[in-house]
C-alpha cells in the first residue's frame, strides 16, 4: 500500500502527457491542414481541383436525400411540438416564427453536422486510417508528396463549402416540412404561414447558422483526419478509430454549437 | 566517387528500447546492397531511416555532403524524389488505376502535359513486365503484379535510389525469382544503387552485391556476399544454415517479463 500515493502520481503524470501529446499531434494537424489548404495554393500555384470537386460531390450532393429527408421530418416533429404548447394560448400561427427561427440558427446547421460526421467525418478516418494502415501515407511521404495537402486539403475545402450548401437546404426543407404540417393538420392559411415566416426570419438568423456551419465542417475535416492518421495497426484499429472519430466529431460539434450560440446570444 | 550512402553512429529506439545501437557502414554506389537479419533486428526501422521516413535519436545518414536526419521537412521532400521506394505490401492507392499510381509522382512533381506522362507511364509499366494494365486497379491484380507496379512508381522519376523492403514476401517461389531479375535488370541497366531489405536467403544470394546484417539492433556484418558466406560469426552461420535460436532467459529476466505491465 505505500506505493498507493506514487502509483496515483504516476497515474496522473501518464494521463497529462497522452492529453498534452494529444492536444500537441491536433495543433500541428491544424497548422498543417490550413497551411495547406489555404496559403500553400498561393505559394506553390497547386490547386487540388479534381479532388476538391470529386470530395464535394461525395460530402455534399450525395448528402442531399438524407439531409432533405431528416429535415422535413424535423421541421414537421418542430410544428407539431409548437403547436401542443401554443394552442394553449391561441397563438397557433407563431409556429412559422419557431419553426423558422429554430431551424435557421439551431437545427439546421447541428442536423447537418450530425450527418455529415456520421456520413463523410467517418469515411474521412477510416479513408485515412486503412492507408496508413497499407502504408500508402509513408508511400506518399516517400515520393515527396505531403498527405495532409493530398488527402486532408481537398476534403476540408469541400468540407467548408458544401456543408453550409447543406444546411441551406436542411433550412428551407425544414421549413417546408413545417408548413407542410401546419398546413394540412393544423389548418394554418398557407398564406398566412408563409407570410408570418418571412417577418419572423432575419437574415442575421441566417447568416449565424452559416457560420456555425463553416465552422462544423471544419471540425468535422480535423476530427476524422486526426482519427485517420493515429491509425498505427491493422483494420481493427481503423474500426475503433472511425468510431472514435464519429462520437468525437458529434461532441466537438456540440461543443462549439454552445460556444457559438452563447456567442452570438450575447453579441448579435 | 564515394558511397551512395554512409550512415555513420545512428542511435535510434522507441520509447525506451534501443532498436538501432549505433551502427555504422557504408552503401556502395551502382549496387545492390541487401540489409539482412531476423524479424524485430531493426531493418525495416533502419529502411525508414535511409529514406527520411524516421528521424535517428542520434547520428548521421550521409548522402552525398547532405545529413537526411538532420534536413528540414523541404529539404526531406527534394531528397524524396530523387529516391524511390518499394513497400512490403507495395502500397499502391487503391483508389487509382495503375497507370494513374504510376503517374502520381510525375503530376505532383512536373509540369509536363498528360499525352506525355501518358508516354512516361507506358513506359515505366513496360519496364516492369506490366503493359497494357493502365487501367486496372490494384485490387484487381496479383501479389506479384502489385509489386511490379510498385516498382514503376518508384521508378517513375528516374531515381538515382531504390529502396525494396521485402520484396519477395508473400510470394511465390517462381514469382519471387522473377522480382529478382527485375531487380538486377534495373542495376545492370541503369546503374541504379539500389537497397533491399531482405530475409530469403535464396534471394539474397541471388541479386546481392554487398550485405549489411543487424541482430538485435547491433550491426554484426557489412561486406561483400563472399565475406558473408565465409564470416565465422555464429550469428551469420545460423542465418546461412537457418539454424533455429534458443531464447535463453535467466530465472530472474524471465520473472521480470511475465510479471511486467
Amino acid at each position: 500500500m505505500s506505493n498507493l500515493p506514487e502509483s496515483l502520481v504516476s497515474y496522473i503524470g501518464k494521463r497529462t502527457l497522452l492529453f498534452l501529446r494529444v492536444v500537441h499531434d491536433i495543433s500541428v494537424l491544424i497548422n498543417s491542414v490550413f497551411y495547406w489548404t489555404f496559403i500553400a495554393p498561393f505559394t506553390t500555384g497547386k490547386i487540388r481541383l479534381k479532388s476538391t470537386i470529386s470530395e464535394m460531390v461525395k460530402v455534399g450532393y450525395n448528402s442531399i436525400p438524407i439531409v432533405s429527408v431528416i429535415s422535413f421530418f424535423v421541421g414537421m416533429i418542430l410544428a407539431l411540438q409548437s403547436a401542443y404548447q401554443l394552442r394553449k394560448v391561441g397563438a397557433l400561427i407563431y409556429i412559422a416564427n419557431l419553426v423558422g427561427v429554430s431551424l435557421t440558427r439551431e437545427l439546421g446547421p447541428i442536423i447537418t453536422a450530425i450527418i455529415v460526421a456520421g456520413r463523410s467525418g467517418s469515411a474521412f478516418a477510416a479513408e485515412i486510417g486503412s492507408m496508413k494502415a497499407a502504408e500508402e501515407v509513408d508511400a506518399l511521404r516517400s515520393m515527396g508528396i505531403n498527405p495532409v495537402s493530398f488527402l486532408v486539403s481537398p476534403k476540408m475545402l469541400a468540407m467548408l463549402i458544401m456543408v453550409p450548401c447543406l444546411t441551406i437546404i436542411a433550412d428551407f426543407v425544414g421549413i417546408v416540412g413545417g408548413f407542410f404540417l401546419s398546413v394540412t393538420a393544423i389548418n394554418i392559411h398557407p398564406q398566412n404561414y408563409i407570410q408570418q415566416t418571412i417577418n419572423a426570419l432575419m437574415v442575421k438568423d441566417v447568416i449565424t447558422g452559416l457560420v456555425k456551419a463553416v465552422a462544423f465542417g471544419g471540425i468535422i475535416t480535423i476530427v476524422g483526419a486526426y482519427h485517420g492518421f493515429q491509425v498505427s495497426g491493422g483494420a481493427e484499429e481503423v474500426g475503433m478509430r472511425t468510431t472514435a472519430s464519429v462520437v468525437s466529431s458529434i461532441f466537438m460539434v456540440i461543443l462549439f454549437d454552445l460556444f457559438f450560440t452563447a456567442l452570438f446570444y450575447y453579441f448579435t | 566517387m564515394g558511397p551512395a550512402i554512409e550512415v555513420k553512429n545512428l542511435i535510434t529506439r522507441y520509447g525506451d528500447r534501443v532498436i538501432l545501437k549505433d551502427i555504422s557502414f557504408q552503401i556502395p554506389r551502382g549496387k545492390i546492397t541487401a540489409i539482412v537479419g531476423g524479424s524485430g533486428c531493426g531493418k525495416s526501422t533502419l529502411l525508414k531511416h535511409l529514406i527520411g521516413l524516421l528521424r535517428p535519436v542520434s547520428g548521421s545518414i550521409l548522402v552525398g555532403n547532405k545529413d537526411i536526419a538532420s534536413m528540414d521537412d523541404k529539404a526531406l521532400d527534394e531528397f524524396r524524389r530523387h529516391i524511390g521506394v518499394l513497400f512490403q505490401g507495395s502500397a499502391l492507392l487503391n483508389s487509382m488505376t495503375v497507370g494513374d499510381n504510376v503517374a502520381l509522382p510525375i503530376r505532383e512533381h512536373s509540369r509536363l502535359n498528360e499525352a506525355t506522362i501518358k508516354i512516361m507511364v507506358k513506359m515505366k509499366l513496360d519496364l516492369v513486365g506490366l503493359s497494357g494494365f493502365d487501367d486496372f486497379y490494384p485490387s484487381q491484380l496479383s501479389g506479384g503484379m502489385k509489386k511490379r507496379a510498385g516498382i514503376a512508381r518508384a521508378m517513375a522519376l528516374d531515381p538515382e535510389m531504390l529502396f525494396f523492403d521485402e520484396p519477395q514476401a508473400g510470394l511465390d517461389p517462381v514469382t519471387a525469382a522473377g522480382l529478382d531479375n527485375l531487380i538486377m535488370k534495373l542495376r545492370d541497366l541503369f546503374r541504379m544503387t539500389l537497397v533491399v531489405v531482405t530475409h530469403e536467403l535464396h534471394s539474397l544470394f541471388t541479386i546481392a552485391d554487398q550485405i549489411v546484417m543487424l541482430d538485435k539492433g547491433d550491426l554484426i556484418f557489412a561486406g561483400t556476399v563472399e565475406e558473408f558466406k565465409s564470416s565465422v560469426d555464429p550469428r551469420i552461420q545460423r542465418f546461412i544454415t537457418r539454424q533455429p535460436e534458443e531464447e535463453t532467459y535467466c530465472p530472474e529476466d524471465y520473472f521480470s517479463i511475465i510479471t511486467a505491465d
